[in-house]
Parts: structure tokens; C-alpha cells; sequence
């Protein structure tokens, strides 16, 4: 493909915005201890984009999308009733979930790929991500989708900080907890669903994951971890794409994965916060003025034994 | 033995393996670990592949075993160093799967190892790769390798069975009698690979998570006995596998995506007509107490 094409132009924006509202929305699951949820609902999204295909009979994506939105919300609804109404935990709940949907979606998918023009509809890519496969409208979709996730998650900073950190002073506050966490839902249901046919079912959730973890080990303040998420993972989002490019029918989901990963090592060594190297550095300083003050006083305590005598 | 008689035979043995293994990583409470492993196997998998250009042997165990281990280790590793337990899996497993799609995207690409076999597997085909035995004759090569995982299993489930009650349920108290709780760790790792790969290739990533997770959790609500559990979770794998197979027949569709969703079909009764754990069964137990508060 060739890099200067006004549709790969198109498409490189697109995944660089996708990579932004992941990195964003990945913040707050992070500080909700939710990580693998994006996992599940991504798995739990494929019955719904194979249902929306067959309904209209062609590739149109905005009805697909919707459908992948019905069928995630399903899946968490699944993995909130099995959680809370049973002694199965919340773990084995969403491993429940996903395997089961994302089995459904693959026998879904057989049925797809026989009706007429199935076979060529490229419904595969939804599994590995192909960001090549997009047409112009696909791109702009999921452009204006990206966009308005970033905004909220941007506009309700301060209500996210307190609601995540301190809900019990939110609820004082009058907000409602209830209501922030659906909105949050809708937002992981939103990314994952615009992400599915550029990165794919099953590493989608990496995209929410990685750049909130390496975002972790540069600060400590909510506001800047958010900032540089985001630009993680629009960072991934581009690169990933670019080398993807390269050869010849590649899978643009695992490049930008890889791509996110070697972020995150970099962050787990060098970052300023957390970062391996970082906290070596300071250790070892300290013990270095440590050892310097022992030595003062050593010194000190000498000099005023020898002022006596 | 018939074509589709050795496709059964294939699929419960993935039942029964995925159920005993299943039901320790439930009460582990580490269902997620499997959904990581089950995906990174495909490295070792990939990496075996790459190096001997051979797609079946032990070469291929050996690589799934070792990248079973290195995703437990680096999950550990990261965690250590201060990542979330669910974030770390969540960073190792989508990486290392990543990394084998690549390598089989670009360099395996032409070979009998696709993306589409990995995930979802290909369980028509296992009759026709046959091996011959003594005795017994031509038999597929993933019953043999199955037979083979399932001995494996149950020999090291047996011989350490009130270890392995011990360290699931009550950790710190085994850590304190001297049992290796680490050891028993890593040992376990080793087996949710062994049961990864083994069932790899005949029913695909995907389908061992489903039978790994879903029918031990089915298990876990009806009983709160160990080996009662045990028993109940390989019956409700290799019911699934059964119907799954009957159910993709008559309808023409992906047998492992068939099985899979059998599974969940399994855990939804459960879930509703368990005598202790199940909704009714927790719907008329609340009801006396509530009267009575009247």
C-alpha cells in the first residue's frame, strides 16, 4: 500500500484517534481495577457483528457496529447477573463470557461466510484487525466515535477523578456513581466497538491496557497518566499502522500491540515515576547521602572529642 | 472405530482433560490465567514450528510448555514490580499472541499453521492424522497425544490430591505445614499448558478457555465436595462436546464454535436450577427469611 494514498492517509488518522480514546477509557479502567473487561466485551462483540452482517445482507457498518454495541452490552449484563447472583467470581464470569460468545460469533460466522457474498464480505478481519480493509466511510465512523469518547472522558475529568478515588465523597456531592458507571460501560462499549475491525476481537483490549499500565510509571497525578495515555496510545495506534503497511495483506492489531509493548518496557525501565531505573538511581543516591552524613558526623564528633582534650 | 467416533473420542478426552484442570483453576480463583495461557501457547506453538518445520511432536509440547511458564512468570514479574494482577495478564498474553500472529503472518504464513486453524482448530481433520500402535492399530495422533496428557493429569492430580485441596483452598495455611505452595504453582502452570496444547490442536485457543472455565464453573454451583466437583465438571465437558458435535451437524456449522456455545448452554441451567447456588434455589431460600423479618 502505498503510504502517500489519500486512503491510507485517512486510515492513519483513524487509528491514530482510535488509539487515543483506548488510552483514555483504559485510564479509567485501570483505577477501576477493570482491565480484562475490555477483553470480554471485545470477544463478546463478534455474535453481534456477524448478526448485524446477516440482517442486511452486506457489509454496512453502522448497523454491524450497533449490533456489536447490543451484543457487548449483552456480555456485560452476562458477567454483572453471574457475579452478583451466584458464587461463580468475577473472573471465571468473564472467562465464561467471552469464550462463549466469541464461540457463538465463530459459528455465527460459518453461517455468514456461506450466504451469498459472505465469503468476500471480509468479516475475518474483524478477528485480527485489518485496517487496510476500511473504506472511507468506515473511517469516518469510527473517527467521529473516537472523537466524542475522547471528549467526554475530557470534559468529565474532575467527576471521573473523585467518582474513581473517592465515591463515597462523590455521592455527598450529589453525583451519581450509578450513573458514571454506566456512562463508563457505554464508553468501553463504544472504543471496542469502532476498534474491532482495525485491531480485532482478540487484541483490542491490549490497546486499553498497555498505554494506562506504561502511563502509570511517568506520574503519579490522574490528569497527566490520562495525558500521556492517550498520546501512548495514539502513538501505537500510528506506528503499529505504519509498519503493518509494510508487507503485503499483514495484520495491523498485532503491530500495534507489539508496538504499544515495547512502549511499555521502555516506561517500566526509564519511567520517571515508577520506572525501574528511575527508582534504582534514587536509591542509590540516598544511600550515597546517607553514607555522606554518617561520614559528617563521624568527622564532626571527632573534631569536637579533640576540641576537649 | 468410525470418522465421527474418533471426533467424539478427541473431544471428550479435551472434556475430561479441560474439567479436571479446570475445577483447580476455578477454586484458584484464576480462570483468567487459563484465557492467558490458553492465547500465548500459540507462541511456543509458532516458535517450535519456526524451528524444526514440523507440526506435530513433542517439540511442540516443549514449546507450549515453556511459554505456558514464561506467561505465569511474567505475569508474577510484572506484578511484583507493581502492575495490577489483571492488568499484567492483560499486557503478557495479548503481547506474546501478538507477536505469533506476526511470525506467522510473515514468516509461516504459506505453511500448514494459520491464523484461522490456531483459533479455532480443526477437529474434521484429526481422524485423517493418524499414527500406528501396537495393538491397537492407525489412531489419530491428537487421541494419543490427549491419552497421553490425560494420564499425565490424573497421575499428578492423585498423588498430590490433599496438596492440591490444601494450596487451593487455604494457601497460607500449606505455606505454614511446609508444603512447596511456589512449586505446586508452577507445577500446575505446567499442567494448564499441557491440557492448553494438547487440546490446541484439535479444538483451537478459544474453545480451551470455554472448556476450561465454563464447565467447572457449571460444577462449582452444584456441589461443594472436591472430587464431587471433579466428577461433575469432566461429565459436563464431555456432554458438551457431544452435543456441541450432534448440534454443529445438524446445523451445519463450526463444530468448536458448536461445543464452545454448548458449554454456556450447560452453565445457563446451572446457573438457574442448582439445588444450593442456583437463582431459584436462592430465590426460595431468601423468601422464609423475609417473611419471617415480617
Amino acid at each position: 500500500m502505498n503510504l502517500l494514498s489519500y486512503n491510507a492517509q485517512w486510515v492513519l488518522l483513524s487509528t491514530l484517534l482510535l488509539g487515543m480514546a483506548a488510552g483514555a477509557v483504559g485510564v479509567l479502567s485501570y483505577w477501576k481495577r477493570q482491565s480484562l473487561m475490555s477483553d470480554t466485551l471485545s470477544h463478546a462483540a463478534l455474535p453481534g457483528v456477524v448478526i448485524g452482517f446477516m440482517i442486511v445482507g452486506s457489509k454496512q457498518l453502522p448497523i454491524m457496529l450497533l449490533a456489536a454495541a447490543i451484543s457487548a452490552l449483552v456480555g456485560a449484563w452476562l458477567v454483572q447477573t453471574i457475579r452478583g447472583s451466584s458464587r461463580v467470581k468475577e473472573d471465571a464470569a468473564m472467562g465464561i463470557v467471552l469464550s462463549v460468545f466469541f464461540g457463538l460469533g465463530i459459528m455465527l460466522l460459518t453461517f455468514a461466510n456461506r450466504m451469498p457474498g459472505g465469503g468476500q464480505s471480509g468479516l475475518d478481519h474483524f478477528i485480527f484487525g485489518q485496517a487496510a480493509a476500511m473504506v472511507q466511510s468506515d473511517v469516518v465512523t469510527m473517527m467521529l466515535v473516537a472523537g466524542i469518547v475522547l471528549l467526554i472522558v475530557v470534559l468529565l475529568l474532575k467527576e471521573w477523578k473523585i467518582t474513581l478515588f473517592d465515591a463515597s465523597y462523590a455521592q455527598g456531592l450529589g453525583f451519581s456513581v450509578k450513573m458514571m458507571n454506566s456512562l463508563y460501560t457505554a464508553l468501553l462499549v463504544l472504543v471496542v466497538v469502532v476498534g474491532i475491525q482495525a485491531v480485532g476481537v482478540i487484541l483490542l483490549a491490549a490497546l486499553m491496557i498497555i498505554p494506562a499500565v506504561s502511563a502509570r510509571y511517568w506520574s503519579n497525578s490522574f490528569s497527566i497518566m490520562l495525558l500521556l495515555s492517550v498520546c501512548f496510545g495514539g502513538g501505537s495506534g500510528v506506528l503499529g499502522t505504519l509498519i503493518s503497511t509494510w508487507g503485503k495483506g499483514w495484520p495491523t492489531g498485532p503491530f500495534i500491540v507489539v508496538t504499544a509493548a515495547v512502549l511499555f518496557v521502555v516506561s517500566l525501565l526509564f519511567g520517571t515515576s515508577k520506572g525501574l531505573v528511575t527508582v534504582w538511581y534514587y536509591r542509590r543516591r540516598q544511600t550515597i547521602e546517607k553514607q555522606k552524613h554518617a561520614l559528617k558526623a563521624v568527622i564532626a564528633s571527632e573534631l569536637g572529642e579533640g576540641a576537649h582534650q | 472405530m468410525s470418522y465421527s467416533m474418533w471426533i467424539l473420542l478427541t473431544a471428550s478426552l479435551v472434556g475430561v482433560c479441560c474439567g479436571l484442570v479446570g475445577v483447580l483453576l476455578i477454586l484458584r480463583r484464576m480462570a483468567m490465567m487459563a484465557d492467558a495461557i490458553s492465547h500465548s501457547v500459540l507462541l511456543g506453538i509458532v516458535v517450535a514450528y519456526l524451528m524444526t518445520l514440523q507440526l506435530s511432536g513433542i517439540h511442540m509440547f516443549i514449546g507450549a510448555i515453556v511459554a505456558g511458564l514464561a506467561t505465569a512468570l511474567l505475569v508474577q514479574a510484572f506484578n511484583q514490580l507493581g502492575v495490577q494482577q489483571e492488568a499484567s495478564i492483560g499486557i503478557v498474553f495479548t503481547t506474546l499472541f501478538a507477536i505469533a500472529v506476526i511470525l506467522i503472518a510473515t514468516k509461516a504464513g504459506n505453511a500448514h499453521l494459520d491464523i484461522q486453524h490456531s483459533l479455532m482448530g480443526e477437529i474434521t481433520f484429526i481422524p485423517w492424522n493418524t499414527v500406528q500402535l501396537p495393538l491397537l492399530g492407525a489412531v489419530p495422533w491428537a487421541v494419543v497425544s490427549l491419552s497421553a496428557v490425560l494420564i499425565v493429569i490424573l497421575l499428578v492430580l492423585l498423588l498430590f490430591y490433599k496438596e492440591w485441596k490444601l494450596t487451593s483452598f487455604d494457601a497460607v495455611f500449606a505455606a505454614s505445614i511446609g508444603i512447596p505452595v511456589t512449586l505446586m504453582h508452577y507445577l500446575f502452570m505446567s499442567l494448564v499448558s499441557l491440557t492448553s496444547v494438547a487440546a490446541f490442536d484439535a479444538v483451537g485457543a478459544i474453545m480451551v478457555v470455554a472448556m476450561l472455565i465454563t464447565p467447572a464453573s457449571a460444577a462449582y454451583l452444584w456441589t461443594d465436595k472436591l472430587s464431587v466437583m471433579l466428577v461433575l465438571s469432566c461429565s459436563f465437558g464431555v456432554i458438551s462436546a457431544w452435543g456441541g458435535y450432534y448440534g454443529a451437524l445438524w446445523l451445519d456449522t463450526s463444530i468448536s464454535g458448536a461445543m464452545a456455545f454448548a458449554t454456556g448452554i450447560i452453565f445457563m441451567i446451572s446457573f438457574v436450577v442448582a439445588p444450593r447456588y442456583g437463582i431459584i434455589a436462592k430465590y426460595r431460600r431468601v423468601s422464609p427469611t423475609q417473611a419471617l423479618s415480617k
